[in-house]
């Protein structure tokens, strides 16, 4: 019998807690590594210690929104759009139906994707929805299914914020999470600029963890195994996420300052991917039709 | 499934339904616009449209859906039968009052920060217009990506057409 189990965890998470979440996260990886807790229970911990941890939380979906939008301004500043209509519409009745199967269909400003004309092989999942993906990562899918994982992958990073996760909590002051004051949109010159100081840090915390250090191994799986969940509620064959990244592993050049710096190993994420997936069967063949519209629309992507 | 499970699963739905019923709770719109449908999932009948900041009274839960019935001039002019009440997926609600920009001013006096939230406090409008311009960044095309709009019927539409199951956003 399962029960139990989460409840030890729990109890014996419960004096780890009081040391704090920087501590907390660490003495749960050398549990894992040392063989005392599994991995589940691990999870467990790493929960209630972000129960803790909610400041983040308190960031309400109308400032993700502002936030998002900052972050996809910055990336915006250093690629260009690819502007071709018919590929950019596809991705979007794509990107939108995936989300409605995802955890969380509905953000403040909703869902919205935009290809960039890059070689790289680099996407950007910006809080709250918008959502940019090079034309190079693209090249890496050779069918709507492929795209799909692709778009499922981001989309998980921001059902499951990964993004706000990114600001250093010591940016997330009362000056945002306490209802007491700036009542009205009416903010004196000193706060405003108090205010855009730390959105300021914000956005750099968020770009430079999407540019430079990437998110952490455990976020990555997490966006995997979210995109897994969301193409089987959908119908799409979740092992073209392998195939997607089998590609991605045969482009991708060491040292690269694309997904080849931000993200773990493709064949590390296989793995993983398989795992997940072994003994599941596989939905039944696409239809033509789906062949077609995805030639039509990114085949000379 | 084992016996105790089943048990303890029956528990806990009947201890939420009496929750419930004790209490019907207050939810608020916390997304721009949402709608509001005949039947829990995207594939549902529009009945009414909510905005930012709307409160709800929550009937039921179902699958991440929420069964509300409708503020005062909400109800939809489409003559269902259960006048006044239908879903809204729970994403685009949260527990907390919002509080629109008028009659705020006293909200820090009657409520604690963990059940109000202040539309427009903290990052805003302002704030972004003072970081567009200390970074000189040009925001063109994220309102041109924003002006991207796929509907849930066109997405279901889309998904239908390729062989998918439409009904993937009802879990």
């Amino acid at each position: 019998m399962k029960v139990p189990f989460p409840a030890i965890a729990l109890a014996a998470a419960l004096p780890l807690l009081l040391l704090g979440c920087e501590t907390l996260g660490t003495l749960s990886d050398i549990g894992v590594a040392s063989g005392t807790i599994t991995e589940s229970q691990a999870a467990s911990i790493q929960k209630s210690a972000e129960a803790v941890e909610k400041s983040f939380e308190d960031i309400t979906p109308e400032q993700e929104y502002y936030i998002g939008r900052a972050v996809a301004a910055f990336v915006l500043d250093r690629y260009a759009p690819y502007s071709e209509e018919k590929s950019n519409d596809y991705v979007n009745l794509l990107g939108r139906g995936l989300a409605l199967a995802s955890d969380r269909p509905e953000t403040f400003g909703g869902y919205h994707f935009l290809i960039l004309d890059s070689d790289e092989i680099n996407a950007f999942a910006a809080p709250g929805g918008l959502v940019l993906i090079s034309r190079g990562l693209l090249r890496c899918a050779d069918n709507e299914d492929a795209v799909a994982a692709i778009l499922a992958h981001e989309i998980a990073h921001i059902t499951r914020r990964h993004g706000l996760k990114a600001i250093k909590t010591s940016r997330i002051t009362t000056a945002l999470t306490s209802a007491a004051i700036t009542a009205t949109q009416t903010a004196g010159s000193e706060e405003l600029a108090a205010l855009t100081s730390t959105f300021q840090g914000s956005i750099a915390d968020i770009t430079s963890t999407l540019i430079n250090s990437g998110y952490s191994r455990a976020q990555e799986s997490e966006a995997d195994l979210g995109a897994v969940t969301i193409m089987q509620r959908v119908g799409y064959n979740p092992r073209a996420l392998v195939g997607m990244l089998a590609i991605m592993k045969k482009k991708l050049k060491p040292g690269g300052v694309d997904f080849a710096k931000t993200h773990p190993d493709p064949g590390e994420r296989i793995k993983d991917i398989e795992k997940s997936l072994a003994g599941k069967p596989s939905p039944p063949a696409p239809p033509p039709q789906r062949k077609a519209r995805y030639n039509t629309a990114l085949g000379k992507i | 499934m084992s016996r105790f499970r089943k048990w303890l699963i029956g528990f806990f739905v009947l201890a939420a339904v009496a929750a419930l019923a004790a209490s019907p709770k207050q939810m608020s719109v916390t997304v721009k616009e949402t709608q509001v449908r005949m039947t829990p999932g995207f594939m549902g009948k529009i009945l009414a449209a909510l905005a930012y900041g709307d409160r709800v009274q929550v009937l039921d839960v179902q699958n991440g859906w929420a069964k509300v019935s409708l503020p005062a001039g909400k109800s939809g002019s489409s003559g269902s039968r259960s006048q006044g009440e239908g879903w809204v997926h729970l994403s685009a609600l949260t527990d907390k009052k919002i509080v629109l920009k008028s009659g705020a001013a006293n909200v820090g006096e009657t409520a604690s920060s963990g059940e109000v939230a202040l539309a427009g406090k903290g990052f805003n409008k302002e704030v972004e217009a003072q970081y567009k311009e200390n970074n000189n960044l040009d925001y063109t095309w994220v309102d041109r990506m924003e002006s991207f709009v796929v509907s849930p019927e066109q997405a279901i539409g889309f998904l239908q057409e390729g062989g998918l199951d439409a009904e993937g956003g009802a879990q």
